[in-house]
């Protein structure tokens, strides 16, 4: 969408909401948030970006491919349940570290951990749909339907 | 919580000794291939890594499913308990005999498709994600064979389904995306009426854990709608399993995604509805299956009439083996409805049997296609003369499809023949017979018409008719040539398969072992631990 006001006001609020993301993410564990609507959240601020400045800006700002973030979280997920292995406790065991930094105890979890690659996976998945149903049929989505009943309708664009 | 002194008792809802190494073999298989599914999606670009990484993958799967039921039969029922909860609280995953051939089968099945799909799909297909999604389908298929707890099955269920969805659509061609539109909308609907019915079961129970349900069984008030709940389960496990009234969806979707992809579908997922079924009738609500025998009796009857002669009719040799997949089905429904322990071992033994054999069958039809030169039964010929060996080795997997001795699929037919006349069930047996002919008649066509035919007499040029060598590639006869290794030896060598079968059974119908392990003894065997 090309007006200046969206256009103005767009990185501000994106940042502002991935921002927001990430603090119902860590909220999460205790009061309602979490990784799924935390997730949510970032896609919400990621698909305004796209509106005003287009897909391939996202793509940009994104660098890796929405779908290898979704598989990342996944994996992170899984490792958080693998690690029980180690301490001898059944699969998926919250497991919790407390280390202290500059004099705060910060408590870490394989719980928190899960619920980063839920985080990661919404974010991943939901973003690579918007993305494609956010952009418009150009070369790229032309090339696959080269048959003879698919004729380029945007050849001269 | 690391809270070590705290006043209250945890040992009432924790498990507190650490679980030993083994009962980590029943949730490895699902662990393994989610992380390598989820890895692979990571590096969806490096196509070359991704065949590579999916075979060890999948080899790795066949070894600890191997291990699982390795230990399953040496100390029983194996289970885990997710997050330390003590069940039925947790989550929990436990194989008995059964789920853990299972998942060895399809564990099988699909490292031969993944050898198989090395040369079957190219770069695109693999850019577009074959492998994570195989990947995902296996930890699916999996995990419905070894979770012990039905609303975890149902996500098990939810998991496959998605990425058979993407399996189904790899290359975007507008007949798939119509093929799979038919597939998800019935899927669907099975997914949902079994959420449904799993919600009842709730109401009724008051748990979902599987073991406790069996537990439960006998003590419920006469009043509960187990009938009507039971009904459910069956209608929901009949679509996924693709049973007569129910059937459309399979020949409609089935022969449109790449081969490879056929192959896995043929072989695992119906055979998942299959699994579900014998273990919610027959574990669960063994009375209430009584009640219902006729209605799935007469579904069995019809399934497999419809589908040989649905069979007969094809043309599209891949066409055609949907429809003896669908057959197969009818067999193992027959078992689920006599439901004597001699015929759910016959069930169990023909879904272990059809899974390598349809597995089989496609990669076969995909071959025959290669080197008769076309799907269609009225243009392809001149196999026998291209390709004496693969067209043995065909001929041998076409005898396992049929029935006929000396290959693996002749017991499982067997053992339910004589289920079925043993309670009287003559007209049973005598569709399980009519369909075994009309199936033998199919495939003979099949042999006659794209084996024996020269190409000559198919109207295609002769000149093509020159030795094709041994198969069309090594990669593609591997997987082919071990499936029809595997059904001739257990065809000549049954003894340790009717074996697993009737012990897998009888632990079915009697769960006092499973309980056993999720409940009972096993927190008294593990102790020594304070």
């Amino acid at each position: 969408m090309n007006t200046l006001i969206l256009r103005t006001v767009a990185p501000f609020v994106t940042a502002l909401t991935l921002l927001f993301s990430v603090f119902v993410l860590l909220r999460g564990h205790n009061e309602p948030g979490g990784g799924f609507i935390g997730g949510l959240i970032a896609v919400s601020g990621l698909a305004l970006y796209g509106i005003a400045f287009g897909v391939g800006a996202v793509r940009r700002a994104l660098h890796f491919h929405p779908m290898a973030i979704a598989g990342a979280g996944l994996f992170l997920s899984t490792l958080s349940g693998t690690i029980s292995l180690f301490a001898g406790v059944p699969f998926m065991t919250g497991l919790w570290i407390y280390p202290h930094l500059f004099g705060t105890e910060i408590p870490l979890s394989t719980v928190m951990s899960f619920d980063l690659g839920v985080y990661l996976v919404v974010l991943g998945a939901i973003t690579s749909i918007a993305l494609a149903l956010e952009q418009e049929p150009g070369p790229e989505a032309d090339e696959r339907q080269s048959g003879p009943d698919g004729p380029q309708k945007r050849g001269d664009v | 919580m690391a809270a070590p002194q705290s006043a209250v008792d945890l040992s009432a809802a924790l498990i507190l000794t650490p679980p030993p190494l083994g009962e980590w073999l029943v949730v490895a298989p699902v662990v393994l291939m989610i992380g390598l599914g989820a890895f692979l999606l990571m590096i969806r670009k490096s196509v070359r890594l991704q065949g590579s990484i999916a075979l060890a993958g999948l080899s790795l799967l066949v070894l600890l499913d191997a291990g699982l039921l390795w230990r399953v039969l040496d100390q029983g029922p194996v289970t885990m308990v997710m997050g330390r909860w003590l069940p039925p609280f947790g989550i929990a995953f436990t194989a008995d005999l059964f789920g853990a051939a299972m998942a060895l089968v399809s564990a099988i099945a699909a490292l031969g498709a993944g050898i198989y799909a090395l040369r079957d799909i190219d770069a695109a297909g693999r850019r577009y994600g074959f492998y994570p999604f195989l990947m995902l389908l296996m930890a699916g298929v999996s995990g419905s064979f070894l979770t012990g707890d039905i609303f975890n099955l149902y996500v098990w269920f939810e998991v496959l389904l998605i990425s058979s969805f993407g399996l189904l659509v790899l290359g975007s061609e507008p007949r798939q995306i119509d093929g799979a539109l038919k597939y998800a909308i019935l899927n669907l609907i099975a997914t949902t009426l079994f959420l449904i019915a799993v919600g009842y079961l709730y109401a009724i129970f008051g748990t979902l854990n599987m073991a406790d349900i069996a537990r439960k069984a006998a003590t419920l008030p006469s009043g509960a709608p187990l009938v009507t709940l039971t009904g459910l389960f069956v209608l929901a496990f009949a679509m996924k399993a693709a049973v007569f009234p129910v059937n459309f969806w399979l020949p409609a979707s089935y022969h449109t995604p790449r081969i490879v992809v056929s192959a896995l579908f043929g072989g695992l997922l119906t055979k998942v509805g299959i699994y579900a079924l014998l273990r919610v009738t027959i574990m669960l609500m063994p009375v209430q299956r009584e009640q219902l025998s006729l209605v799935m009796a007469i579904a069995a009857a019809l399934t497999l009439i419809v589908a040989a002669l649905g069979a007969l009719a094809q043309h599209d040799i891949r066409r055609l083996i949907g429809y003896l997949v669908i057959a197969g089905i009818g067999n193992m429904l027959a078992g689920v409805a006599i439901g004597t322990p001699a015929a759910v071992s016959g069930s169990i033994l023909y879904a272990l049997t059809s899974i390598i054999t349809m597995t089989a069958l496609y990669l076969v039809a995909a071959e025959a296609a290669r080197i008769g030169g076309s799907w269609s039964l009225a243009t392809m010929g001149g196999i026998w003369r291209r390709s004496f060996p693969f067209a043995i080795t065909s001929f041998l997997l076409f005898l396992s499809a049929a029935g006929l001795p000396p290959l693996a699929g002749l017991w499982p037919k067997v053992s339910l023949l004589k289920a079925a006349i043993d309670i009287g069930a003559w007209w049973l047996a005598a569709a399980m017979l009519i369909q075994a002919f009309l199936v033998t008649i199919a495939l003979g066509r099949v042999f006659l018409l794209a084996y024996w035919r020269p190409l000559a007499e198919a109207g295609m040029p002769a000149a093509d008719e020159e030795p094709a060598g041994f198969f069309s590639d090594k990669t593609t006869a591997l997987p082919v040539i071990g499936f029809a290794a595997l059904t001739l030896i257990f065809g000549l060598y049954p003894e340790p398969l009717l074996q697993l079968s009737q012990r897998a059974a009888l632990s079915l119908a009697d769960p006092t072992a499973y309980i056993a392990s999720v409940f009972g003894p096993s927190d008294l065997g593990r102790g020594g631990n304070p």
